[in-house]
């Protein structure tokens, strides 16, 4: 695991291995993995050579679950049991879940998170989606025959914090390693921009199945920087088809319906919306099981009347975003479109008018995503040589923050600041003797705690008792490459000090992922054991090589007794890894890096100092331009 | 490392090791002065992100994806505070040991605050009216202002060395700055009760 790529960022320490590393779009309606293959983004499809896995997943009274085509061809008669666009629900208590009366599950509210009751008993958002995942895993190892090293699994740029960690525990339940959590506007810009070699600002616009996304980026060479993003968690598709099908039920004049007309109905509403595409009208005709017919046609005049303001909807984030990225719609040199949702002509319409220019439609909507998180695994998986390789600066799409007196909120971290981020504020205490604090960290634009998204509550305690207003308590957010909060509490005066970390994790207990993981493990098709041991001789191989480039790089840094230690360890690693002992395996990779850690710091220190060297001339140069003309502020 | 406020190039003997702790100037080997080359200071946050950014050490051990989460995230600090002209003014007469909220005189000028009153007084007034138009032209007539007023701080700093009178200034820069704030604010407000 360590010393990986610090020679030279980004360059693969042994060019002729290649390490499998996959993108995966996990998406409302559909999900799909791709990876790179003889230096090109391909997205793997399934034995049928269908590219898109539906995310349907069918929980069966034998405790097994369907998922993809089959379980979408069972939706109708199984609704209950089928969970359709389960995104929608992670992270997600059960009074976030819009239209919920029209659903046919039996919610169960848990604190957090939403629970789902079906045939194979009570499932997690994040279960039912670590479903989806472990098919695509599967898919992926084998297409590429072999175990994966890890995966870039894209994310909806506006999901808050609660939804990004329901999204890495569901890959954590699949068996799936993740690199990076990639947002997905910025994945499409990777794919667009190497693809075209854009450059200058682009938006793209991306409606899914159940999010909008608006991301605004600078792309220059090698470099994807995102300016600013905005959007709405809970707009998509999906909510087209759902105007559709108030309109039929409304048409029709229908009854009260049940869950399978429902579901029915729902189907050819989407269908209607897809054919609208290509045609001025769609019929729409189905019989219930009531007896009822239903007959009736739809034009896109009707339809563009009845969506018109989920339209609008996604304008305003636009507005918001551009002018949080300080920019005016002229400064935009193109609009990349993506999502499904985006083929529909009054979106195009509407994104071209508010931009004045015609959208880029020149690469598949339905799977930019997948390929540019593949291209962005394949980088992060150190696959690409130093010089090809590019940055991406992503941001925090919601403030950070912290509720003080009154319900108030005090924001720490600004939306839109450019992660990895942290920022620390100082508290007090309100009350004499006072020797605990309770923090409640809050996610969300508004200035009263009870309009944003709670995110995780802890208390420092042991603080000694002073006078109000004496203790000082340092809280510190810090936000990682990934977008996830932790933060840290410390009280400091008069040399006591008390500190605690959180890991907000809504609602999934570290003990409940295990339960879970156990209760897989029951039912999984691949052998669990065995493939562990081979991931972990995957691990030691890997982590050897990379040991090995850095001595051959920077032996210099180590005394003689270091590197003979390190050599000892190596050599045993060596011997271990192909043992069938999954722990004397483990225990050795920590031996070896336990050994190296100074050395890692050094090279770290190296390569930081490289980043300012050999440039001594210029720089002079530059300098003394600068202090002649100054700078207009 | 330079301590002076001069706008000569950085001492610095290059090669030597970086600390997190180094200050903002330092991490980016740029003279400590508030007149700096925003296209420079761009390009050299570019390229030291480029070999400390977590995405660099994706499958990297713990020591290094730690330091490297550590590191990206000073630089980023770093940028943003020298990126911007209040915070770039505000870190400079910190380095200077002239902390802005502890100086004696935290009181204003009565004309600065009558003025501040006008600008309020014609903010609420175009806000109740939505005079989208109104409110643009707030925005622009405070931008200017706000430009000379930089330009008077940047000759302060770095001219005459004057940090008691720069932070005067920064004081009042920072009122103005959070009337631009709700100016914008304002805008954005009007925008969407024009668009309904």
């Amino acid at each position: 695991m360590a010393l990986l790529q610090i020679a030279e960022p980004g360059e693969s320490s042994a060019p002729h291995e290649h390490r499998l590393a996959v993108g995966i779009d996990l998406g409302t309606t559909n999900s799909l993995v791709a990876t790179v293959r003889s230096g090109l983004a391909v997205v793997l499809s399934d034995e049928l050579g269908r590219p898109l896995l539906p995310s349907v997943v069918r929980y069966l009274t034998d405790g097994s679950a369907e998922v993809g085509y089959e379980a979408q061809a069972r939706q109708a008669l199984d609704p209950r049991n089928t969970i359709v666009s389960v995104k929608r629900f992670m992270g997600r208590g059960l009074g976030d879940i819009a239209h919920r009366e029209s659903l046919p599950y039996h919610f169960d509210d848990a604190p957090g998170m939403v629970r789902l009751l079906t045939a194979a008993g009570r499932k997690s958002p994040v279960e039912v989606s670590a479903e989806i995942l472990r098919v695509l895993r599967l898919r992926a190892e084998a297409a590429l025959a072999g175990p994966l090293l890890g995966a870039v699994i894209t994310v909806p740029a506006y999901f808050d914090d609660a939804q990004r960690q329901a999204t890495k525990d569901a890959a954590r339940l699949a068996g799936l390693p993740v690199l990076r959590l990639l947002n997905e506007p910025t994945a499409a810009a990777i794919a667009y921009g190497l693809d075209n070699a854009a450059e200058g600002v682009y938006a793209v616009y991306d409606l899914g199945g159940g999010t909008f996304d608006i991301s605004i980026l600078r792309l220059s060479r090698g470099i994807f920087e995102v300016l600013a993003t905005g959007g709405d968690s809970a707009l998509g598709g999906d909510d087209f088809d759902q105007r559709i099908f108030c309109w039929i039920i409304e048409a029709a004049r229908l009854k009260p319906l049940s869950v399978e007309d429902a579901r029915m109905l729902l189907t050819r509403a989407r269908e209607a919306k897809e054919y609208l595409t290509f045609h001025g009208s769609a019929p729409i005709c189905a019989r219930l099981d009531s007896g009822e017919a239903v007959d009736l046609t739809l034009s896109t005049e009707v339809f563009t009347e009845i969506t018109r303001t989920l339209v609008a909807k996604t304008i305003q984030p636009v507005k918001k975003a551009l002018r949080d990225a300080g920019l005016s719609v002229a400064d935009v040199k193109g609009v990349v479109m993506v999502g499904g949702a985006t083929r529909m002509p009054q979106i195009q319409r509407a994104v071209g008018e508010f931009f004045r220019q015609q959208p880029l439609n020149n690469l598949d909507p339905e799977k930019v995503v997948a390929i540019g998180a593949a291209t962005q695994a394949n980088l992060l998986a150190g696959n690409r040589v130093s010089g090809d390789d590019w940055l991406l600066l992503d941001v925090i799409p919601l403030s950070l923050g912290i509720e003080t007196m009154g319900g108030l909120v005090e924001k720490i971290i600004p939306r839109n600041s450019t992660i990895p981020a942290a920022r620390a504020q100082e508290f007090t205490t309100f009350r004499d003797g006072q020797t605990a604090l309770a923090i409640h960290v809050v996610q969300g634009e508004r200035e009263l705690v009870s309009d944003c998204r709670s995110l995780a509550r802890f208390e420092l305690r042991g603080i000694p008792p002073m006078v109000a207003g004496a203790a000082r308590i340092r809280v510190t957010f810090q936000v990682d490459a990934d977008g996830l909060l932790s933060v840290t509490a410390r009280e400091q005066t008069s040399g006591v000090e008390a500190s605690t970390v959180v890991k907000p994790s809504y609602g999934l207990s570290d003990d409940e992922i295990a339960g879970m993981l156990k209760d897989s493990l029951l039912h999984v098709r691949d052998d669990a054991q065995r493939r562990a041991l081979k991931e972990a001789q995957v691990e030691a191989q890997r982590l050897i090589e990379a040991v090995r480039s850095a001595i051959d790089a920077d032996a210099e840094l180590l005394s003689a007794d270091e590197l003979s230690r390190i050599q000892n360890e190596l050599t045993r690693l060596q011997a271990l890894s192909l043992s069938d002992s999954r722990r004397q395996i483990v225990l050795a990779m920590d031996d070896l890096e336990a050994e190296t850690k100074a050395f890692a710091s050094r090279r770290m220190d190296k390569s930081i100092r490289r980043a300012f060297a050999g440039r001594k001339i210029g720089e002079l140069d530059s300098q003394l331009t600068a202090e002649k003309t100054g700078e207009a502020v | 490392m330079s301590t002076a406020m001069s706008p000569e190039p950085s001492r610095r003997i290059l090669g030597e090791t970086m600390q997190l702790t180094d200050d903002f100037f330092a991490l980016f080997e740029m003279p400590r002065a508030f007149r700096i080359d925003p296209s420079e200071l761009e390009r050299r946050y570019h390229e030291r992100q480029a070999q400390v950014h977590p995405d660099r050490f994706a499958s990297a051990g713990d020591t290094e994806r730690r330091l490297s989460l550590q590191w990206a995230t000073r630089i980023n600090e770093a940028y943003q505070t020298l990126r911007r002209p209040l915070s770039r003014a505000k870190y400079l007469l910190q380095l200077a040991q002239h902390d802005i909220a502890s100086e004696s005189n935290l009181a204003m000028p009565t004309d600065f605050l009558v003025e501040q009153m006008e600008w309020r007084e014609a903010i609420a007034e175009a806000r109740a009216a939505a005079d989208h138009h109104g409110l643009e032209h707030l925005h622009h007539r405070l931008h200017h202002d706000l430009q000379e007023r930089y330009g008077e701080v940047a000759a302060l700093l770095d001219d005459r060395h004057d940090f008691a009178e720069a932070a005067d200034r920064v004081r009042r820069l920072m009122f103005l700055e959070k009337l631009l704030f709700e100016i914008d604010e304002a805008i954005v407000v009007s925008e969407e009760q024009a668009s309904g």
